[in-house]
């Protein structure tokens, strides 16, 4: 029915005898992960331990600098799935950027979280997009969350100790209800109804582990995601600039707030600390 | 120098000096305080700022206090600034050779402090004349005086840059260049 009309051009192209080149890229055509993407690996017997070879401390000059620190959070309650994001990306100790989206919109009912590689994140985010459309096309019916997760997390593992960098939460709302998924760079691949992921994260468990209640009302939820990012960006150095909240419903996610750090602390007048010396 | 953070800076304007800091106090990337003292008055017209490891900021506070009381009390009047950044500077000078040159056991024990104290002072004040005085030294007392700008602290990069921007020659409304200050260190690391 969702794509009843559109679905019979699609078809044809799809089923297309000779399959069209610049479709043909895109299918995946052997069981060979590496392949399906094209990615050029280091030319030598054993890419993993090459990689890491230029990744080891004892070459630091050259070894490749990522945008870490970061909070993020997601959890399943009775309304639907909430998540939370910080804005800021970091390089050592310098702030790179206070206004980075974090939460990547995979499709209307599929949401991303963005912590580690900024650029690992959003390359296999969008490369999973594309793999849940043609799974759309190819079933006429919407990806399940367990499946799109199973999907990126196929993905990373046939690049694992290459060095990508990734701690993800797949957010959405499929026949089974609500969803959420925790997908990091080594392959793991947890199903629950709370995760934070990040440098922050700790702090954020702190205030979410206290107040968490499957029965809270939607405001309360939204509430909470928004406060325990906002004491993260608080505590931790490498998170703050602006929280985004997202809301997961039947009919899809919600964009719900995108708030400035410095406004909510003067809103909490979080201010326990007392003059030191 | 890295560990506990800081961001300071002290700019010279006309007839004017000024000295700005933040207050995280932080374990590396976790804030534990967003309340801590970096610049002490130590005059009626001169400000001691103090970046680096955060017990060695307050020891070293302690320990110039004291020897300031002594100062005063011998000399009957205030500290001029430039004598006062010799006295620091002295002051951490003295840890230079701690750990090389220790006569006997009993001396080692008695001051039984490995190193030098980490930290980078920033010294601004009026002299007599109202004359303005900004100074910086390093860990072990070197000293350098300037007659626009200096930084210290862990984005002294950062406060260069700015520094560089926005200062200019008999600045009348230091407020604006404190500003100057405060914007990376908001840039920085703090929220």
């Amino acid at each position: 029915m969702l794509f009843s009309e559109k679905t019979r051009t699609l078809d044809s192209i799809l089923n297309a005898d000779p399959v069209d080149s610049l479709f043909s890229d895109l299918l995946p055509t052997a069981n060979n992960n590496l392949a399906r993407h094209n990615f050029e690996v280091a030319p030598v017997k054993e890419a993993t331990s090459f990689v890491k070879k230029w990744n080891n401390s004892c070459h630091e000059n050259l070894k490749i600098k990522f945008n870490h620190g970061t909070t993020t959070l997601g959890f399943i309650y009775q309304g639907g799935v909430i998540v939370a994001v910080d804005s800021r990306a970091t390089a050592g100790s310098y702030i790179a950027s206070q206004t980075v989206k974090k939460v990547i919109e995979i499709n209307p009912y599929l949401l991303g979280t963005m912590a580690g590689g900024a650029a690992d994140c959003s390359f296999w985010e969008r490369q999973l997009a594309l793999q849940c459309r043609l799974h759309e096309l190819r079933n006429k019916d919407r990806i399940s969350v367990a499946a799109a997760s199973k999907v990126l997390a196929n993905m990373v593992y046939s690049y694992k100790g290459m060095g990508l960098s990734m701690g993800t939460m797949l957010a959405g709302w499929d026949k089974r209800g609500p969803g959420l998924y925790y997908v990091d760079n080594d392959g793991t691949r947890l199903k629950g109804k709370l995760f934070s992921v990040g440098s922050g994260s700790t702090y954020a468990y702190g205030v979410l582990d206290a107040e968490y209640d499957n029965e809270l009302h939607d405001e309360a939820a939204r509430e909470l995601g928004r406060r325990a990012i906002y004491h993260a960006a608080h505590r931790d150095a490498m998170s703050g600039g602006f929280v985004s909240v997202y809301h997961v419903k039947e009919d899809g996610w919600e964009f719900v707030s995108r708030t400035d750090v410095a406004e909510l602390h003067s809103i909490y007048k979080t201010d326990q600390f007392l003059p030191v010396s | 120098m890295d560990y506990n953070g800081a961001a300071l800076v002290a700019m010279v304007g006309k007839e004017c000096v000024a000295i700005a800091s933040d207050t995280r106090l932080g374990v590396q990337f976790q804030t534990v305080s967003t309340k801590f003292q970096k610049i002490f008055q130590m005059g009626k017209r001169l400000m001691l700022g103090l970046a680096g490891l955060a017990t060695d900021v307050q020891t070293m506070k302690e320990r110039i206090d004291f020897r300031l009381k002594l100062y005063t009390l011998r000399e009957n009047r205030e500290i001029k600034p430039k004598a006062f950044m010799n006295l620091v500077s002295s002051m951490l000078y003295e840890k230079r050779l701690q750990t090389t040159f220790y006569t006997s056991f009993a001396l080692f024990l008695l001051f039984s402090r490995f190193g030098p104290y980490f930290i980078n002072p920033v010294i601004a004040g009026l002299d007599n004349e109202g004359k303005p005085f900004i100074s910086t030294a390093d860990l072990i007392g070197c000293s350098t005086e300037s007659t626009s700008f200096v930084v210290s602290g862990t984005c002294s990069e950062n406060l260069y840059g700015m520094c560089e921007s926005l200062w200019e020659p008999d600045l009348v409304p230091f407020k604006l260049f404190f500003t100057a200050g405060i914007v990376e260190v908001v840039s920085n690391v703090h929220v």
